[in-house]
C-alpha cells in the first residue's frame, strides 16, 4: 500500500534521462506509465533506490515514419498507439493487440515502451513485437544500440537491456498490401491478463499463405515465436484444414506456466485452438 | 402533493456525494494529533509464536508505539460469537491480536502506531517474530478424519458442532423410491469485495471514546466493544459514516476495531487504520465454503418424496460473530419452493487454519438454493422432463398460500406460476430451446444451455422469537423516530445502517407517503449511536421489511398525535377529521378555518400557546417493529449460456430475472439491487474463488488472482417483477438485497451443464473456469464410449474445427 523510500528524478529530455540512469546505477527503475511498476512498489515487491520518471520527456511520445519503417516512441501511451493512423495502417496487429490491454484507465497511462521493457510474458505486446520482427532501440551514455525483438526478451521479466540503457523507441517494419493481422487473446475477464495469446500476421497471395508470423503470449518465461507453425503454413492453401494442421504445432518448443487461471496442459491445448483461430482471422482480411 | 411516493423510480438523493467521494468516508476523517496504525500479520497458517521483538521498530523516528499480542493480553478479551447454534458447540478463544499461537495467514501479531503512515509501514519491517510452525489444516474432510493435526489442540477434534434437523419420515420417503439422485456439490470460498476497504478511527475524550468504522452494524459494534473490553456502553459512541459496501463483510466485530479502541485508550491519542486491498483479501471474513452431499428421492412422475442434506461448513480458525449460524440458515431453505414428505438437514462446522467465514450476501440461502435448484435440474434430466415441468409438479401453487413447509416455515404469500410465465415470455424460452437443438444437431463447437432457478428465500431478519429458537443472541426488531420540526420539516431517525442501499431516499419516500409531506421535506438520520441510539442495523435484507415498517408505524403515531392537536385548534371532534395530502380537514366542511396542514400543527406544537389539556407539546414519535414472520421474496431466473467446447469459455448470452419482492418502494433501487446481486451470484458461478494452498497460504490476495467481474463481463440483464404483497407487514414489502445473488448462481451453472449434458457432463465445479469446463468435457469423453457419428468436440484433446466452422 505504501512504497518504500526512493529518490525521484524527473528529467525533461532524453539526454537528461540517460545521464540520470547512468548515474543512478543498477538499483534505479524507469517509470514509464507506472501501470506495472507502481503496484510492485506498493506491494513492496520492488525496492528501487531511485525512480526516473519519463513523464515529461515529450519527444519519446512520438510515432512517425522513419526510413520506411514505423517508429513508435517508448512513451507513446496505449491509447495513443491504438488510435494512431500510421500504426493502424502499417502495423494493425499492434493496434488490435493494444486495444485488448486491460481497460481504458490503464491504456491512458500505460505506455508501449513500458510494456516491452517490463518483459512480462503475460503482457500482450512482447509477443506482438516478436511476431513483427520489431527492433528495440536503446540508448545509454555509451551510445545507441538496436536489439531485435528475438534477442530482447531474455527471460521472465528480463530483457537484454543493460541497467544503464533506456528504451527510447521501437522500429517496426511496415507490412505491405496482402498482409492480414490478428491478435487472439484468451482471458477470463475483460481486465485480466491473457492466459494465452496469439499474435499473428500472414500474407496471402493467390489463395495461399506466402508468409506467416506467429508469436505466443504467456506460453513460457518469454514470448515465443511459433516457428513450426510458420514453417508448416507457408506455401499452403488458405483453408481450415491447413490452419488446423499448422496449429497442431503451436505448442512445440514452449514451456507454459501453470497458475490459478490455467495449467500447462490447458495452455498447451489453448495455444493450438487459438492459433487456428488467429490464422483464420488474419487470413480473412 | 405529487401523488404517492411509494413506487416512484426516484434517483437516489445520496448518490452525487457518494459517487464523487465528496463525503465522509472513515478514511477521510482527519483529527488533530491523529496517529496511524498498521498491523503485522502472520505469514504462517499455523504456528506457535515463540518471540516477538519490537525494539528496532520502536527506535524509528516518528514511531509512537509498537505492540504485540502479549502487550494487550490482559485487556483485549475474546472476539464475540453471537450465534452458538448448538448446546455442545466448541467455541475457541479468539484474541484480537494473537498472543501465543497463530491459526491463519493474516492473523494480527503486532502493530505499529506512528505519526504518519509511511513511518508506520517502514517500522513494520523492523519487527522480528520467531515462529515454530505447526501443521496447517486446510481440507475439511481430512480435518474431521483425524485428530492429530488440530486447529485448536485443547479441543481434541476439528469439529465445532453438528446440527441435525429432521422433518417427516425420512426413511419411509427413501425406501423403495423409484428415483434416487445423489450429488456432491462444493460451494467455494469467496471473498466479499466491497468498494471501500475496512477503516477504523478511534478518538479518546477523557474516559470516553468515539469510533468511526466502515461497518454495517454500529449498534452491534458498540454493544460488543463494551462487552469485550469492559468499557461502559454509555462511554462509547460508534459512527458508521458513509460506508462503501459491505455484502456482509462489515457485519462483524473485527479485532482491528477492538485494538484501535484499546490503542486510543492506552496512548490517549486518536488513531486510524485503513486496510489495503490485499490485507482485506486475507482478513475480511470470507463467505460460503461448504461441501454439500445431497440425496433426493422422487416418484417416477417427478414428485419429490424426500430430501437429505448433509453439509460440511468451513468455519475457518475461529468463530466470529455469526460464523456457525450462517450455514444453518440453509436448514429451513434447502427445500426451496417445493412440497415434499420428508426432509433432513445435517450441518457439521469444521475448523481449518483459514480466515473465518461468516455472512456474505445471501448467507446460507444461496448455498441452499444452489443445492435444491441444481438437484431439480438433475431430477429433470434423470426423468427426461423439462426442468420447468419438474418444478411445476412440485412447487407450492399460488392458491395454497399461506403454506407451511416441510421445515416448518410459513410462506405467507407468493405466485410462482405468474413469475415463471412472465420470465418465460421475456426470455423467449421456446426459441432458445429450438436454437439449442439446432446447435446440437449441427455439432456446433459453441453449444447453448438454458439454466433455470425458481427460488425463494427468507429475509427480513428476523422475528426476535425466531432468533431465540435458533440460539442467536441478537434481537430482530428495528426502531424509528420521526421528529416534526417547528417548520414542518421532518427528521427520520432509523436504526438501519445503509452502506449503499439508498435508505436516505427510500425512507424519505415511505415517510412522505405516511405523513403526506413532500419528499424534499424529509431528512433521514442514521449510522451514529448518538443520533440513532436504538437499532439492529442492516443485513439479511431486513432494512425495508423491518426498519421501513418501523418508520411507517412511527409516522402513524405522529399523525395520531397531530390529529388531537388539530381537532383542538379546528374546534372539531377527532373523529370528524380526515388526514390527506399532509392536511387535516373537517369532514363535510370546506373553506377557511376548516383545515390545517401538518406544518401548521407543528408550528402550534412548537409554541404550545394554545394546546389541548393533558397533551404533551410534541409530535415526535417512536416505533419499534418486531415482525411476526420472515418475508419470502421469490422469482424465476432464466439464463442462456454459450459454452465454447474447444476452450471451455462460458459467455452468458441473456439473463432474465423476474422477482417478486412484494410491494416496491423505489423500482430504480430495486433494479440496482437485482443487478448487483446478479453480478455477485454470477461471479460465484464463473469467476471468484479464494484459493488456499496446501500450506494454508492464500494465493488470491490481489484482484489479478481473485477475479471480480466488471460490467464488461456481464450481459445486459432483463429484469421485471410480479408484485404479491407480503401479508406480514403493513407495507407489503419483502426485501430485495440478496435475491439476485441467491437466485443467479444455480441458474448459470444449470445453463452450463444443460449445454454440455448431451456430451455426458453432469456437473462443473465452481467457479466454472474455462479450464474446468474443458476438463469436465474431457472427463466425460474419457468415461463414455464415443457416440455413433463421433459427436465429440475438439476439447477431447485433439483440435476441433475453428470457430464457426463445421466438422
Amino acid at each position: 500500500m505504501i512504497p518504500p523510500t526512493f529518490d525521484y528524478i524527473r528529467p525533461s529530455s532524453v539526454e537528461e534521462a540517460v545521464s540520470a540512469l547512468s548515474q543512478a546505477g543498477e538499483d534505479a527503475k524507469v517509470l514509464a506509465g507506472g501501470q506495472s511498476l507502481m503496484p510492485l512498489l506498493r506491494l513492496r515487491l520492488a525496492y528501487p533506490d531511485a525512480l526516473i520518471d519519463l513523464d515529461r520527456v515529450e519527444p519519446l511520445r512520438q510515432i512517425r515514419s522513419e526510413n520506411g519503417d514505423l517508429f513508435i516512441g517508448a512513451m507513446a501511451t496505449h491509447h495513443q498507439v491504438m488510435r494512431d493512423p500510421l500504426v493502424r495502417e502499417h502495423a494493425p496487429l499492434i493496434a488490435k493487440a493494444t486495444a485488448t490491454v486491460a481497460d481504458p484507465a490503464v491504456r491512458h497511462r500505460g505506455t508501449f515502451g513500458g510494456s516491452l521493457a517490463h518483459a512480462d510474458p503475460a503482457g500482450d505486446l512482447p509477443a506482438v513485437a516478436l511476431a513483427l520482427d520489431a527492433v528495440l532501440v536503446v540508448r545509454s551514455v555509451r551510445g545507441d544500440r538496436e536489439i531485435p525483438a528475438a534477442d530482447f526478451f531474455v527471460d521472465w521479466m528480463t530483457s537484454a537491456m543493460e541497467p544503464d540503457e533506456l528504451l527510447i523507441g521501437v522500429r517496426v517494419p511496415k507490412l505491405g498490401p496482402g498482409w492480414g493481422a490478428h491478435y487472439e487473446k484468451f482471458h477470463r475477464t475483460a481486465q485480466a491478463w491473457a492466459i494465452v495469446g496469439v499474435a499473428c500476421a500472414v500474407r496471402r497471395e493467390r489463395g495461399a499463405i506466402e508468409d506467416a508470423r506467429v508469436a505466443l503470449t504467456n506460453m513460457g518465461p518469454a514470448p515465443v515465436r511459433a516457428i513450426e507453425v510458420e514453417r508448416f503454413i507457408e506455401g499452403r492453401s488458405v483453408s481450415d484444414d491447413s490452419f488446423r494442421a499448422a496449429s497442431e504445432r503451436a505448442a512445440e518448443g514452449t514451456s507454459p506456466p501453470g497458475d490459478l487461471h490455467g495449467s500447462p496442459e490447458y495452455r498447451t491445448h489453448l495455444a493450438k485452438v487459438l492459433t487456428a483461430r488467429a490464422l483464420t482471422a488474419a487470413a480473412a482480411v | 402533493m405529487n401523488g404517492r411516493e411509494m413506487g416512484k423510480a426516484r434517483r437516489r438523493s445520496e448518490d452525487a456525494r457518494l459517487v464523487t467521494g465528496k463525503t465522509q468516508w472513515t478514511d477521510n476523517v482527519q483529527l488533530p494529533g491523529l496517529c496511524h496504525v498498521v498491523f503485522l500479520r502472520s505469514p504462517h497458517a499455523h504456528a506457535r509464536i515463540t518471540q516477538v521483538n519490537v525494539e528496532a521498530a520502536k527506535g524509528r523516528p516518528g514511531v509512537v508505539g509498537v505492540f504485540s499480542g502479549r502487550d494487550f493480553a490482559d485487556e483485549q478479551g475474546s472476539l464475540p460469537c453471537a450465534w452458538p447454534v448448538a448446546e455442545d458447540i466448541l467455541i475457541p478463544d479468539h484474541p484480537p491480536m494473537a498472543v501465543s499461537e497463530v491459526r491463519y495467514v493474516g492473523e494480527p501479531v503486532a502493530c505499529v502506531v506512528a505519526r504518519d503512515l509511511y513511518t508506520a509501514v517502514d517500522a513494520l519491517e523492523d519487527i522480528d517474530v520467531d515462529y515454530q510452525p505447526l501443521p496447517a489444516v486446510t481440507d475439511m474432510e481430512r480435518a474431521l478424519r483425524q485428530s492429530t493435526d488440530l486447529v485448536h489442540g485443547d479441543f481434541g477434534t476439528n469439529q465445532s458442532y453438528r446440527l441435525v434437523v429432521e422433518s417427516g419420515d425420512v426413511d419411509a420417503a427413501f425406501r423403495d423410491a423409484p428415483v434416487t439422485i445423489q450429488r456432491r456439490y462444493v460451494q467455494q470460498r469467496l471473498i466479499p469485495t466491497a468498494m471501500e476497504p475496512r477503516a477504523v478511527v478511534c478518538r479518546p475524550v477523557g474516559e470516553e471514546f468515539t469510533m468511526w468504522s466502515a461497518t454495517q452494524v454500529p449498534h452491534i459494534l458498540r454493544l460488543m466493544l463494551a462487552s469485550v473490553t469492559g468499557i461502559g456502553e454509555h462511554r462509547l459512541r460508534v459512527i458508521a459514516p458513509d460506508v462503501g459496501g459491505g455484502f456482509g463483510s462489515k457485519l462483524q466485530v473485527y479485532g482491528e476495531e477492538v485494538l484501535l479502541l484499546l490503542l486510543a485508550r492506552r496512548l490517549g491519542r486518536p488513531v486510524k487504520w485503513t486496510e489495503s486491498r490485499s490485507e482485506g483479501n486475507l482478513t475480511v471474513h470470507h463467505g460460503r465454503d461448504q461441501i454439500q452431499r445431497l440425496t433426493l428421492a422422487a416418484e417416477a412422475d417427478g414428485r419429490i418424496r424426500g430430501f437429505k442434506v448433509d453439509v460440511l461448513a468451513d468455519m475457518g480458525a475461529y468463530l466470529m460473530l455469526l460464523t456457525p449460524g450462517v450455514p444453518t440458515l440453509g436448514a429451513p431453505m434447502f427445500n426451496g419452493i417445493y412440497k415434499m414428505d420428508a426432509y433432513s438437514f445435517t450441518c457439521t462446522g469444521v475448523f481449518t487454519t483459514k480466515m473465518p467465514t461468516d455472512a456474505y450476501r445471501g448467507a446460507g440461502r444461496p448455498e441452499a438454493t444452489f443445492g435444491i435448484e441444481r438437484m431439480m435440474d438433475e431430477l429433470a434430466a434423470e426423468l427426461r422432463l423439462d426442468p420447468l415441468e419438474v418444478r411445476r409438479r412440485n412447487w407450492i401453487r399460488h392458491e395454497e398460500f399461506p403454506f407451511t413447509t416441510i421445515t416448518g416455515l410459513t410462506y405467507d404469500s407468493g405466485n410462482y406460476e405468474a413469475a415463471t410465465d412472465k420470465a418465460l415470455a421475456l426470455f423467449e424460452y421456446d426459441k432458445l430451446r429450438a436454437e439449442q437443438a439446432d446447435r446440437r444437431e449441427r455439432r456446433d463447437t459453441v453449444q447453448l444451455g438454458i439454466g433455470v432457478s425458481t427460488y425463494t428465500e427468507m429475509c427480513g431478519l428476523a422475528p426476535s422469537r425466531a432468533l431465540a429458537q435458533v440460539r442467536s443472541a441478537a434481537g430482530g426488531w428495528e426502531h424509528a423516530t420521526v421528529r416534526v420540526l417547528g417548520t414542518g420539516k421532518v427528521e427520520v431517525v432509523t436504526g438501519t445502517s445503509p452502506h449503499g442501499q439508498g435508505h436516505a431516499t427510500a425512507w424519505a419516500q415511505i415517510t412522505a407517503d405516511a405523513l403526506g409531506v413532500p419528499f424534499d421535506d424529509v431528512k433521514v438520520l442514521h449510522g451514529d449511536t448518538l443520533v440513532a441510539p436504538r437499532g439492529w442495523d442492516t443485513y439479511g435484507s431486513r432494512s425495508v421489511t423491518i426498519g421501513g415498517v418501523a418508520i411507517h408505524n412511527a409516522c402513524q403515531k405522529v399523525v395520531d398525535k397531530a390529529r388531537r392537536i388539530a381537532a383542538h385548534l379546528l374546534e372539531a371532534a377527532e373523529t370528524d377529521l380526515e388526514y390527506a395530502g399532509g392536511s387535516f380537514s373537517v369532514k363535510g366542511m370546506g373553506g377557511e378555518g376548516a383545515s390545517m396542514t401538518l406544518a401548521e400543527v407543528a408550528e402550534a406544537t412548537l409554541s404550545a400557546h394554545d394546546f389541548p389539556e393533558g397533551v404533551e407539546p410534541s409530535l415526535d414519535s417512536d416505533a419499534t417493529f418486531d415482525p411476526e414472520n420472515f418475508s419470502f421474496p421469490h422469482g424465476t431466473h432464466l439464463c442462456a449460456a454459450e459454452v465454447d467446447t474447444e476452450t471451455g469459455f462460458v459467455r452468458i448470452r441473456s439473463y432474465v430475472a423476474v422477482d417478486d419482492v412484494g410491494s416496491v418502494v423505489n423500482p430504480l433501487i430495486v433494479d440496482g439491487q437485482v443487478h448487483g446481486g446478479l453480478a455477485q451470484g454470477i461471479a460465484q458461478a464463473l469467476y471468484e474463488e479464494a484459493v488456499y494452498d496446501a500450506d494454508g497460504n492464500l494465493t488470491t490476495t490481489t484482484m489479478a488472482d481473485y477475479l471480480v467481474p466488471s460490467a464488461a463481463d456481464l450481459p445486459t440483464f432483463v429484469t421485471d417483477r410480479t408484485e404479491t404483497p407480503a401479508t406480514s407487514n403493513p407495507l407489503g414489502v419483502k426485501g430485495v438485497g440478496e435475491a439476485g445473488t441467491i437466485a443467479s448462481t444455480p441458474a448459470v451453472v444449470n445453463a452450463i451443464v444443460d449445454a454440455l449434458r448431451h456430451h455426458g457432463v453432469r456437473d462443473v465445479p465452481m467457479p466454472c473456469t474455462p479450464e474446468r469446463v474443458w476438463r469436465a468435457l474431457r472427463a466425460a469423453f474419457l468415461e463414455e464410449p464415443e457416440e455413433p457419428g463421433g459427436a465429440r468436440p475438439g476439447a477431447a484433446g485433439g483440435l476441433g474445427p475453428v470457430r464457426g466452422g463445421r466438422e
